[in-house]
């Protein structure tokens, strides 16, 4: 009998801790563990390092004032190119970045992940990149060719946060998306991972959803399973369902004005996830009524 | 990548480039004629493919300085920028390891500065300075004109000017001093069959004049 390890997503939050470097899976607004991260934002985790490619996730935990530094290449809405609350963080100057080119994020898990203290990468050579990272350093080719390369320290996570299609109570994940991003990655270069899902199914249902190959994740990779229906909302979880663009508009502008935070917060973050989830079914039955 | 860039290469594989891959943002290939998934090519693949060097890219560019320096990650002072763009995203890696040709959907002397405020795809001067091998810039595509580096040094040459634009409107547009031959040519204007493509087939809804309003 294998270890159940489903748990909700507050006991998630519970086994972080403040000054955390926090691995988060998706891309953009796709795919994005964004229940966990409202478990966050209902607990009292601050001063956190978030390490992703980065979307609403960053933008939500960066509102909240819950992040020290973004290890990112992007923060991006993909509809909306931009992210309202990551940019205004970083007008105000009120987080850190370390800015990363997107294959150097690659590198620096797939470093973690196998335990090396770097691996070396040509992306970032000549740019502004080792500029605004003064940390990072190059390293000579060995062999006869001699070439310099970015020397792209390991990114090692505290905790890696990623939500998939399905999982088993073992922690055994599936995606049935298009992408499985890097999901995987962060789970291996992190110390512990939590996997969130649209649904928990017994072991023999993962194959009855999806060929061996869409299992991304195993459960030697994950420690807790939270059963997260709709827990990518509002990025795309497809194929359970595509990104809510209407909700995401309406997100995007609560950066508008201190104002108009405070009133996002107390209607959509204030109630919980199932009150989270209430919301946005008032907010769609009252968009389809309208004529 | 924009919505012209997208039709530009659409159309290419429809007339003179019919074995090119185009993929449709995510994480599919896209067969030329109907649409048909070809192949998969996920993020993690397409990082292999940047740096394989088997691709040329079309990026966007904020600023882009007279050697092709490009940014699109912040305006101001990066250490707390006035305006935060979108980031370096792959742009350094892009441009270290193939190919790449910027779209300009306006051409103005706030995106042809003398100095960009963060270099994120890296410009003749500074692929020069650190022996990259690889980099190479093709072509800047503008509402205007086509630009190129094939000067002796690589700084940016007025290639030509599209139909009804001037040498001098140009110039006023670019905030630094272009290389400009004695005479330059006009923009070869697409050929009816081409146009039939574009109006009929690529882009019936008009996507492409949102672009450039």
């Amino acid at each position: 009998m294998t270890a159940d390890k489903v748990m909700n997503a507050d006991d998630v939050a519970g086994e972080l801790r403040s000054g955390m470097t926090i691995g988060i899976g998706g891309w953009g607004s796709r795919r994005k563990p964004m229940a966990l991260v409202r478990a966050i934002l209902r607990s009292a985790l601050t001063d956190l390092t978030v390490v992703s490619y980065g979307g609403p996730d960053v933008g939500l935990l960066v509102a909240a004032g819950r992040v020290r530094r973004v290890v990112c290449g992007f923060v991006t809405l993909d509809s909306i190119p931009l992210e309202p609350h990551f940019r205004l963080a970083r007008q105000s100057g009120a987080i850190e970045l370390t800015e990363l080119d997107e294959g150097m994020l690659h590198w620096g898990l797939l470093a973690a992940a196998h335990r090396l203290p770097f691996l070396p990468i040509r992306a970032g050579l000549g740019s502004d990149v080792p500029r605004v990272n003064p940390q990072l350093r190059t390293v000579r080719s060995p062999y006869e060719d001699g070439e310099e390369l970015i020397a792209m320290p390991a990114l090692r996570l505290d905790a890696a946060l990623i939500h998939l299609n399905r999982a088993d109570p073992a922690g055994n994940g599936q995606y049935l998306g298009p992408d499985p991003y890097f999901d995987d990655l962060f789970c291996q270069a992190a110390g512990r991972a939590f996997l969130s899902c649209e649904q928990v199914v017994d072991t023999a249902g993962l194959l009855a959803a999806g060929p061996p190959q869409s299992l991304l994740v195993n459960r030697a990779m994950v420690d807790g399973v939270v059963e997260a229906p709709g827990g990518a909302h509002f990025t795309s979880c497809v194929p359970d369902y595509g990104r809510d663009e209407a909700f995401q508009a309406e997100y995007a502008a609560s950066a508008a004005s201190p104002q108009a935070w405070q009133r996002f917060s107390s209607d959509y973050l204030a109630g919980g996830e199932t009150g989270y989830q209430d919301a946005v079914r008032r907010l769609r039955d009252a968009t389809k009524a309208r004529p | 990548m924009g919505v012209i860039p997208a039709l530009g290469a659409r159309l290419a594989r429809l007339t003179f480039a019919p074995d090119l891959l185009v993929s449709d943002g995510e994480a599919y290939l896209l067969a030329p004629d109907d649409g048909t998934v070809e192949g998969w090519l996920p993020f993690r693949s397409v990082f292999t493919v940047v740096a394989a060097g088997r691709r040329h890219v079309m990026m966007g560019a904020a600023q882009l300085d007279r050697y092709g320096n490009q940014n699109i990650s912040c305006i101001g002072d990066w250490s707390r920028p006035r305006a935060q763009l979108l980031g370096v995203r792959g742009a350094p890696g892009n441009t270290i390891n193939h190919p790449v040709s910027y779209w300009v959907p306006r051409h103005t002397p706030r995106v042809f500065v003398e100095a960009v405020d963060m270099v994120c795809g890296i410009g003749y001067d500074r692929a020069a300075a650190i022996g990259a091998r690889f980099h190479e810039l093709r072509v800047v595509v503008t509402n205007l004109a086509v630009l190129d580096f094939q000067t002796p040094g690589h700084a940016m040459r007025l290639r030509s000017v599209h139909p009804g634009v001037t040498v001098s409107d140009v110039l006023a547009a670019t905030g630094f001093p272009l290389a400009v031959r004695d005479e330059v040519p006009v923009t070869r204007a697409p050929t009816p069959a081409e146009l039939a493509l574009i109006r009929d087939r690529l882009d019936p809804d008009g996507r492409r004049e949102q672009e450039l309003a």
